[in-house]
C-alpha cells in the first residue's frame, strides 16, 4: 500500500493545538493541521513563522505606482503632448489619483498571487481530498492532524502512538 | 517561533469562562455548534429553492429585460430619448451612477474597515454585503457608459487607447480618474470577495452530491484543504487586502465627488465634497444592506446568525454617518453665505426654495430626520421599523444626488440659459430596471453561494477558541 500519511482526527481546537505542540516538539517537519477556520495560536503551536505574503503586496504596489506615473508621463507629456489650460505637461499631482488606484490594484493582485504561490495553489488533486472522513471533517467541524509518510522521522508505529497519546479518537492511514 | 519550552500552568489556576455579567451578548445565538453553522448556511444553497425564490427571480429578471430594452432603444435612437436638455446635460444617468456606486461602499466598509477595527460582528454580514457591493458596482458601471451617446466610441474615452489622431486620453480630467477608481474598485472588491469565498467553496465542494456541483465548487476552491500552513498565508493576504481596500473605498467616492468639485458650477465647486460623499455613500450602503438582510434573515431563518444586535449595530452606523451627512448639508449652506460668493448663495437658495424645492425637502426629511430615530434602542430593535427607515435612507440618498446634479445644473451663471429637467419614461424604466439587475444577481448569489461567511462565523464562536472551555481548554492546561 502506497500511503500518503497518518491522519488523526480531533474534536476540539484545543486538543488539536496540544497535539500540534507535541508533534512539533517531536521534531517532525512534513505535517499539517487541517481546520475549518483559522485557529488562533496554532501557528505558534506548529512553529510556523510569519507569512511572506507582504513582500508580494509591496512589490505589486511599487510596480503599480511606477506604472501609473510612467504611463501618464509618457502618454500626456512625451508621446503626444497636449497643452491644457497652460498647465505643465507633467506634474506628479495630476498623475497621483490614477497612480494611487493602480498601486492598490497591483498590490491586491500581488497579495492574492503571493498567497497562491506560497500555498502552491491552485491544485486540482490532493490525496487527502479522496478520503471521505477528511472531507466530512476538515471543512466542517473537525480538526485533523496529518503527518506525511515522506517525513524523515515518520515511523508507522511510533507516529501512531504519539498521535494516540495526544488524545485522538480516530487515527487512520491515508492512501496516496 | 521557537516556543519549544512548555510553560505549565499550575493546577491552582482555573480556566473558566468570564462571569456572566461580563460576557458580551454572543454573536451566534443559542450556542450553535460549528457543525450546525455549515449545515445551516450551506443548506440554503443545497435544499430545494424556497417558494418565494422563483417568483422573485421572475419579477427581477423582467425588470432586467426592461432595462436592456430601454438601453437598446437609447443606443439605437440617441440620448434624446432621455429628458436631458441644455443646461441639464447630466440628470438621472449620473444620479443613478453615483447612487449605485455609493451603495457599494457599505460592503467594503463592513468587509475591510470593520475587519481592521476587529469588529467581530462583521462576520455575519460581510459576505452578503460584499456581494451587494459587486452587484451595485455592476449597476453603476452601466450608466456612465450609456450616457455618452455614441457608446461605440467609448473605448477611446475610457481606457488609455489613442484615437485616430494618436492622441491619448487626458489624465488631468477627474472623469478619467473616475474610470480608474471605479474599475479598480470593482476589481479589488471581486478579489476580496473571492478570497473570502475560497474556504467556503471548499466546504461546499466537500458537501456537494452532484458531479457538476462538486467539480465547479472544487474548481473555484483551488484545492483548498484547510491546511494551517495555508491559513497562515491566507490570513495575511486577507489582512493586506483589507488594508488595501480601506484607502481604496475612501478614494473612490472622493474621486466621484471630484467629477463635480473640480468644475466651476455653483453648488459643485466646494472642498467639503470628498468627505461628505464618502459619509453619504456609507450611509446609503448600510441602508441597502439592511433592506436586503432584514427580509432575508427571516426568510432564510438566519435569526441566530444575523441577530438583533447585528441590526442594531448597523443602525448605529447609519446614525453616525447620517449625522455627518446632516452636518454637511448645514455646513454647505453656512459656507455659501459665509464665503460671500453671490452665485454660490443663489445656488443654495435655489436648492431649498427654487422650482425643485420638493426634491430638496424629500432629501432633508429622509436623510436628516430619519436616522435620528435610531437614537432609541426600542426602534433599533424593531425589525419592521428598521426596514422601513432603511428604504427611506435609500430614497433620500437618491434624492441627494439628484439635488446636487440637477438643481446645480439647471440654473448657473446665465439666466438666459436656465432650464428645467423632466424625466421621460425611458429614464424611469432604465432606473427601475437597474434594480432588476441588482436583485437578479443577488438572488442567484444567495442560491448558489454561501450567503454568510461560514468559516469566519465559525471562527468567532466560543467553540472555536482553544482557550475557552467550549473550545476544549482544560484546567491547568496551556499551550
Amino acid at each position: 500500500m502506497n500511503a500518503y500519511g497518518l491522519m488523526a482526527v480531533f474534536e476540539t481546537p484545543a486538543d488539536a493545538m496540544h497535539a500540534a505542540e507535541r508533534v512539533r516538539d517531536a521534531g517532525y517537519s512534513k505535517w499539517d493541521v487541517h481546520t475549518p477556520f483559522p485557529v488562533h495560536g496554532l501557528d505558534a503551536a506548529m512553529g510556523i513563522s510569519n507569512s511572506k505574503v507582504g513582500w508580494f503586496t509591496f512589490i505589486g504596489g511599487a510596480t503599480g505606482y511606477t506604472t501609473g506615473m510612467i504611463m501618464i508621463w509618457w502618454m500626456n507629456a512625451f508621446d503626444y503632448k497636449i497643452v491644457i489650460g497652460g498647465k505643465p505637461m507633467f506634474s506628479p499631482f495630476y498623475a497621483f489619483p490614477v497612480s494611487y488606484e493602480l498601486t492598490i490594484l497591483f498590490a491586491s493582485f500581488g497579495s492574492l498571487i503571493g498567497m497562491a504561490l506560497l500555498n502552491r495553489l491552485p491544485r486540482l488533486h490532493h490525496p487527502l481530498l479522496r478520503n471521505r472522513r477528511f472531507c466530512q471533517g476538515a471543512s466542517h467541524d473537525k480538526f485533523i492532524l496529518v503527518i506525511e509518510t515522506a517525513d524523515p522521522k515518520f515511523n508507522a508505529d511510533e507516529t501512531r502512538k504519539l498521535l494516540a497519546s495526544a488524545g485522538s479518537k480516530h487515527i487512520e492511514m491515508v492512501e496516496d | 517561533m521557537s516556543a519549544a519550552v512548555e510553560h505549565p500552568v499550575p493546577s491552582s489556576v482555573k480556566i473558566a469562562p468570564p462571569p456572566a455579567e461580563l460576557e458580551r451578548e454572543p454573536l451566534v445565538l443559542n450556542n450553535r455548534s460549528i457543525g450546525w453553522l455549515s449545515d445551516h448556511i450551506a443548506g440554503i444553497c443545497e435544499g430545494p429553492a424556497p417558494k418565494w425564490w422563483l417568483p422573485a427571480l421572475m419579477i427581477s429578471s423582467t425588470a432586467l429585460v426592461m432595462m436592456l430594452g430601454c438601453i437598446g432603444y437609447l443606443i439605437s435612437t440617441g440620448v434624446g430619448v432621455w429628458g436631458l436638455n441644455q443646461p441639464v446635460e447630466w440628470a438621472w444617468d449620473i444620479t443613478n451612477f453615483v447612487f449605485w456606486i455609493g451603495i457599494g461602499h457599505a460592503g467594503t466598509l463592513i468587509s475591510a474597515i470593520l475587519f481592521l477595527l476587529r469588529q467581530k460582528w462583521r462576520t455575519s454580514v460581510n459576505r452578503a454585503a460584499e456581494a451587494m457591493t459587486l452587484f451595485a458596482v455592476a449597476c453603476a458601471g452601466i450608466f456612465p457608459v450609456i450616457h455618452v451617446g455614441r457608446i461605440w466610441y467609448a473605448v477611446w474615452w475610457l481606457p488609455p487607447i489613442p484615437n485616430n489622431y494618436d492622441i491619448w486620453v487626458n489624465f488631468r480630467s477627474p472623469l478619467l480618474w473616475d474610470v480608474f477608481a471605479v474599475s479598480t474598485y470593482g476589481t479589488v472588491s471581486l478579489l476580496f470577495w473571492y478570497t473570502g469565498l475560497i474556504p467556503d467553496l471548499a466546504t461546499m465542494r466537500d458537501r456537494a452530491t452532484g458531479k457538476v456541483k462538486k467539480f465547479l465548487y472544487g474548481f473555484f476552491a483551488l484545492g483548498w484543504t484547510g491546511s494551517n500552513r495555508h491559513w497562515s498565508n491566507y490570513e495575511k493576504a486577507y489582512l493586506l487586502l483589507a488594508g488595501l481596500s480601506t484607502p481604496l473605498v475612501l478614494s473612490v467616492h472622493s474621486i466621484v465627488s471630484f467629477d463635480f468639485a473640480v468644475s466651476q458650477v455653483p453648488g459643485w465647486h466646494t472642498t467639503i465634497f470628498p468627505p461628505y460623499f464618502v459619509a453619504g455613500a456609507v450611509f446609503s450602503g448600510f441602508g441597502m444592506v439592511l433592506s436586503l438582510l432584514i427580509p432575508l434573515r427571516t426568510l432564510c431563518k438566519l435569526e441566530d446568525i444575523i441577530t438583533v444586535r447585528h441590526v442594531s449595530l448597523m443602525c448605529k452606523v447609519i446614525l453616525a454617518t447620517g449625522s455627518i451627512v446632516g452636518y454637511a448639508y448645514g455646513m454647505e449652506f453656512f459656507i455659501a453665505w459665509y464665503g460671500g460668493n453671490p452665485y454660490e448663495l443663489a445656488a443654495f437658495k435655489n436648492r431649498a426654495f427654487g422650482p425643485y424645492w420638493w426634491a430638496y425637502w424629500s432629501m432633508i426629511s429622509c436623510n436628516v430626520i430619519c436616522p435620528h430615530l435610531f437614537w432609541f434602542k426600542k426602534l433599533r430593535e424593531n425589525m419592521l421599523f428598521v426596514f422601513i427607515v432603511s428604504i427611506f435612507v435609500n430614497i433620500g440618498m437618491w434624492f441627494e444626488r439628484f439635488v446636487i446634479i440637477v438643481i446645480s445644473l439647471h440654473r448657473d451663471y446665465l439666466p438666459s440659459s436656465w432650464g428645467y429637467f423632466r424625466p421621460t419614461w425611458v429614464d424611469v424604466c432604465t432606473f427601475i430596471g437597474s434594480f432588476g439587475l441588482f436583485v437578479t444577481l443577488f438572488l442567484l448569489f444567495m442560491r448558489y453561494l454561501p450567503m454568510i461567511a461560514i468559516s469566519e462565523v465559525k471562527g468567532v464562536t466560543p467553540q472555536a477558541d482553544p482557550h475557552h472551555p467550549q473550545g476544549g481548554a482544560k484546567q491547568g492546561g496551556h499551550h
